[in-house]
């Protein structure tokens, strides 16, 4: 119990009685059911589950994207569920970056540009070209992302997501569209992000190799946590199995 | 069996029936003006010639002094003449009452027996005059009208200088009189004019014109050269004093109502045009945003065995869809549309029927224009679906390619930050579609600035035509031409203040085969109640060496200042003149010349002749003055300024002068239509981009600015194109509306372009508030997860 309270003091993200629902009546779809969880800082997270498990909703939440129906979210000593739209959005610009499996490049800014982007409003950001040399990508920062592959295209949003220096990185199946070689070099962006600059990572995925990277692997299933298994033995990205 | 395609088809079709049913509303108002404004000149033109035809139109005119009947033989006689009549027609002043204004009239004979053979009337109501009684007339139904008049009222008129009291027995509409003007007005009023018919005896007993007429008129068989008739008919009229033959080109009803119609027909070939234009390109865009997300279904259709062909005809059907009901919709309220005009027009000319002439092809027009318009809008698109491989369209969508855009933006690196530089990049990127938003959103500034100057327009004509050139309270003419005495003794009359001579001679104006039938119309050196002015508003003074000709007058004959006028005196000795020109002024109002009138007296050696004269009033005294102005004898018509202004009022605001107001809707709904739809289709392309932006940390706000910077540039580009193609444009329309009766001027005020700028800029405001609304409302999570 003293372990718990321990942990929960420097825990990034803790909620209690996390609900969503969708719709109402026979149709409600109950996303999340009562969600109590403590995700202790800098730690590198892994969300596992099937799809419709309630996941991706989950890191919505942590992310200031969306609201719980009931329960509670904290942010440290924030809580997320009781700010305004107007303070999530300042949440999300000082502390929050996201990856997504789709990228979410600007098709009009080419790589150093879309990480300027968000360096241009963040309070203590990375130089973009350090930014991109991060992801391996300094020498294509003149490229659009109509020049790039898929794999460095999610790379750009790594280096775009991080270069604020975020306190936590939110990634929904990043590697979900990617082949296995691109896909092991995005991991081990995001693992040397974990361990350089000390950011919390939260994946959300549904393939289960991921885990072996993690600090912690929450298992979903239904809209509530199955199992929460504290990873001992982390492999590399390069030592995974694909 | 509804095939898949068709079906998806359907579903498509719901899918975007909002927009949809805005483009086709589009198409559907062009087509309903194109098919209104052709039926309804049609039915017009249809109807008038049909009314001309049934109640047997002259076709030449021949006005004489007094010419024996005997000689309608001679002139039956010559080649191409169908009929000959020979009538009379007098000018007489109708007492309506104690000190009210007496109305001019104009009374014609009716032969003895029957009707007559040429320029029959339509009886409203009543009977025609007995052949034995010799005080029933016959009215102008709209007069009648205008005063209230019913059968059996009886009428004080004053004919040949003895007052004479009349009873109604019937109401007539002529062909003759679609427009009635008193001889040397140009503003017709019914109220202030009538005709009345009499039998012949009886209007011959009163203008001494037994076993007379005073006037032929002439219907001439198919193909029959009228010039050589006219040349013939005044060659045997001559010495019986033929003021000169003319034809229904120059009897000034037709020419007003031709006139009329022309402007309409004018109208017709802007506005519908620009409807298409606008649907075309909007067409364009929501086809290609729908087939870019459809790329994999595509890629899908073509792996199954589909050809490029099939697939292509799927989306071009879905156009034409749109098209067609459009097509149709907009053609049948176009007929419902020109057919209730129409009636508004038949009441308004005072037909007695209208023959509804719907052209077919004014649909089949619009169907294949509307067709054409929207394919030729997604045929670009559809290009597209032919390269797309099924292998390529199946992979995700590759982000639009901006490597190869000219990069303004880097260019600009220093001064702006990204969002900027994404509003920049996207406009680079896409010039052309960029280039259609601007050149729509100037196309309704254009309609609305030249509307607004148009309305202005018509304020400049009246205010110059009442305020600046006419500055007079009265005009007065006298039955027959007096000596300057006569301004003596109306200067006398207690309430007359000034008095100012003019004297009005009917011509025939040449120069080489340039001819036009109007007036010299004489005026003091340097008038001042009724005034001429150049192109400036500066007054021009009557110099004496030669004739000063109005704008229009100028431009029909091809002649400038320096040039030789010949002038066809009509009247008195019949001199023909030949007269340097020696300066052009501005005229609203007919075509006239000007000469100092003591030069045009001697000309016509008739030294201080005069015809009329323009008067300023003490208006407390204005009620015995009419009284004192009724007893003079030598006094044919009386006209208050303030009538004149009234009447042309009110033909600027039913005739076609009232569609000026139509164009300042459509201009309004043009310009808003094109504004917002850019700004939504902005909208729906970068959602995911925009929502991008939200999720890392832009404020609604800052996350607004690449939307509507885009709009905002777009807006502020299409400012100067707008205000450009606005001179053009007011040029095109402002010709259109210039009728006989009134010229409207172009004068560009800041004002009107103030007006119009604001209105774009209202617009893109509203516009940009909409999407800003939808874009705060936008689901984050649901926007990021699509694929686009």
């Amino acid at each position: 119990m003293a372990d718990t309270r321990l942990k929960s003091l420097d825990a990034a993200f803790t909620t209690k009685g996390l609900t969503k629902t969708y719709g109402e009546g026979p149709a409600a779809v109950h996303a999340l059911r009562g969600v109590d969880l403590v995700i202790p800082d800098g730690e590198f997270v892994v969300l596992l589950g099937p799809s419709g498990s309630g996941k991706s909703t989950l890191l919505n939440i942590l992310g200031g994207l969306d609201r719980p129906s009931a329960g509670s979210a904290h942010f440290k000593d924030t809580e997320l569920t009781a700010l305004s739209d107007a303070e999530l959005t300042r949440y999300r610009r000082d502390h929050v970056g996201f990856v997504f499996q789709f990228y979410n490049l600007m098709p009009s800014l080419n790589a150093r540009e879309n990480v300027e982007l968000v360096t241009e409003i963040a309070r203590t950001p990375l130089d973009p070209d350090e930014a991109l040399a991060l992801v391996g990508l300094d020498k294509r920062a003149h490229h659009f992302p109509s020049e790039m592959s898929g794999g460095e295209q999610q790379r750009v949003a790594i280096a775009r997501a991080v270069a604020k220096r975020p306190t936590v990185l939110f990634c929904d199946e990043p590697t979900g569209a990617l082949d296995s070689a691109t896909g092991r070099a995005v991991l081990k962006v995001l693992t040397d992000v974990n361990e350089q600059l000390g950011t919390t990572v939260i994946i959300v995925t549904h393939a289960a190799n991921t885990a072996q990277l993690a600090d912690r692997v929450i298992h979903f299933a239904d809209g509530s946590i199955r199992e929460v298994i504290e990873n001992t033995a982390k492999l590399t990205a390069e030592q995974i199995e694909w | 069996m509804v095939s898949p395609l068709n079906r998806k088809l359907l579903r498509d079709l719901a899918r975007i029936k909002g927009q949809a049913a805005a483009i086709g509303l589009v198409i559907a108002l062009g087509v309903l003006m194109l098919v209104m404004m052709t039926g309804l000149v049609n039915t017009l033109d249809q109807t008038r010639l049909a009314y001309y035809d049934r109640y047997r139109l002259a076709d030449v005119f021949a006005p004489v002094t007094r010419t024996p009947e005997r000689m309608l033989d001679r002139l039956a006689a010559l080649p191409g003449v169908a009929a000959v009549e020979g009538r009379v027609s007098g000018g007489a002043l109708i007492d309506i009452g104690a000190r009210e204004l007496p109305v001019r009239a104009q009374a014609l004979s009716l032969p003895d027996l029957g009707r007559p053979r040429l320029n029959d009337v339509y009886l409203v109501d009543g009977r025609l005059p007995d052949l034995g009684r010799a005080d029933e007339i016959l009215l102008l139904d709209g007069f009648a009208k205008a005063r209230g008049l019913k059968l059996n009222d009886r009428l004080i008129a004053t004919m040949n200088g003895t007052k004479r009291s009349f009873r109604i027995t019937g109401f007539a509409q002529s062909p003759e009189f679609l427009y009635s003007t008193a001889p040397g007005e140009m503003v017709p009023d019914d109220a202030r004019f009538a005709v009345f018919w009499m039998r012949q005896a009886a209007l011959a007993a009163a203008y001494d014109m037994q076993g007379a007429f005073n006037q032929a008129i002439m219907a001439l068989t198919r193909g029959t050269n009228e010039q050589a008739v006219i040349l013939a008919a005044d060659q045997i009229l001559a010495p019986y004093g033929a003021s000169g033959a003319y034809g229904l080109d120059d009897l000034m009803s037709n020419r007003f109502v031709s006139e009329e119609i022309k402007g309409l027909q004018s109208t017709s070939t802007v506005i519908p045009p620009i409807f298409l234009g606008v649907a075309a390109f909007l067409l364009y865009i929501v086809i290609n945003r729908m087939v870019q997300a459809e790329r994999e279904q595509i890629g899908l259709l073509k792996a199954f065995g589909y050809s490029s062909w099939e697939v292509s005809f799927h989306y071009l059907k879905l156009v034409l869809v749109i098209a067609v009901l459009g097509a149709i919709v907009g053609s049948i309220g176009g007929i419902a549309a020109g057919n209730s005009l129409a009636v508004v027009y038949q009441q308004y000319y005072k037909f007695p029927f209208l023959v509804f002439s719907v052209d077919p092809r004014s649909f089949v027009t619009g169907f294949a224009v509307s067709i054409l318009t929207a394919s030729v809008g997604s045929l670009f698109v559809l290009r597209g679906v032919f390269r797309l491989t099924p292998a390529v369209a199946m992979r995700p969508p590759a982000p639009p390619d901006y490597s190869r855009a000219f990069d303004l933006a880097a260019r600009l690196k220093r001064w702006l930050d990204q969002p900027s530089r994404m509003v920049l990049r996207r406009l680079t990127r896409y010039p052309g579609r960029m280039l259609g938003a601007v050149v729509g959103i100037g196309t309704g500034l254009a309609l609305s600035v030249a509307s607004l100057t148009l309305m202005a327009g018509f304020d400049t004509t009246l205010d110059l035509s009442f305020n600046v050139m006419n500055r007079g309270d009265m005009n007065v003419s006298f039955t027959t031409t007096q000596t300057d005495k006569a301004l003596l003794e109306l200067g006398r009359l207690p309430g007359v203040e000034h008095v100012e001579p003019s004297r009005a001679v009917p011509a025939v104006f040449r120069n080489g085969t340039y001819s036009y039938r109007g007036a010299i119309e004489g005026r003091p050196e340097f008038p001042i109640l009724s005034r001429v002015i150049d192109a400036n508003e500066t007054p021009v003074s009557m110099r004496r060496e030669g004739v000063i000709l109005s704008k229009p007058l100028a431009d029909i004959l091809h002649l400038s200042a320096g040039d030789m006028l010949t002038a066809e005196i009509r009247e008195g000795r019949r001199p023909v003149l030949s007269l340097p020109v020696i300066g052009v002024a501005e005229t609203l109002m007919g075509a006239p010349a000007f000469m100092e009138i003591g030069v045009l007296s001697r000309a016509m050696n008739e030294p201080g002749q005069i015809t009329g004269a323009t008067l300023t009033l003490d208006e407390a005294r204005l009620d015995n003055l009419i009284d004192d102005l009724k007893a003079m004898p030598m006094i044919a018509g009386i006209a208050l300024k303030s009538d004149t202004r009234d009447a042309l009022v009110e033909i600027m605001n039913t005739g076609p002068g009232s569609v000026r107001y139509v164009m300042l809707a459509v201009a309004a709904i043009i310009t808003f239509g094109i504004v917002y739809n850019s700004a939504r289709i902005a909208f729906a392309e970068r959602q995911r981009d925009l929502a991008s932006l939200r999720v890392m940390g832009f404020t609604k706000a800052e996350a607004s600015f690449v939307l509507l910077g885009e709009l905002a540039v777009v807006t502020l580009a299409a400012l100067p194109l707008g205000v450009g193609l606005g001179y053009g444009l007011t040029y095109l329309t402002v010709k259109g509306f210039s009728t006989d009766i009134y010229q409207i001027p172009v004068t560009f005020s800041p004002h009107s372009f103030g007006m119009a700028v604001s209105a774009v800029l209202v617009a893109a405001g509203v516009s940009g508030w909409l999407v800003k609304r939808e874009l705060d409302r936008v689901d984050l999570v649901a926007a990021l997860k699509t694929r686009d």
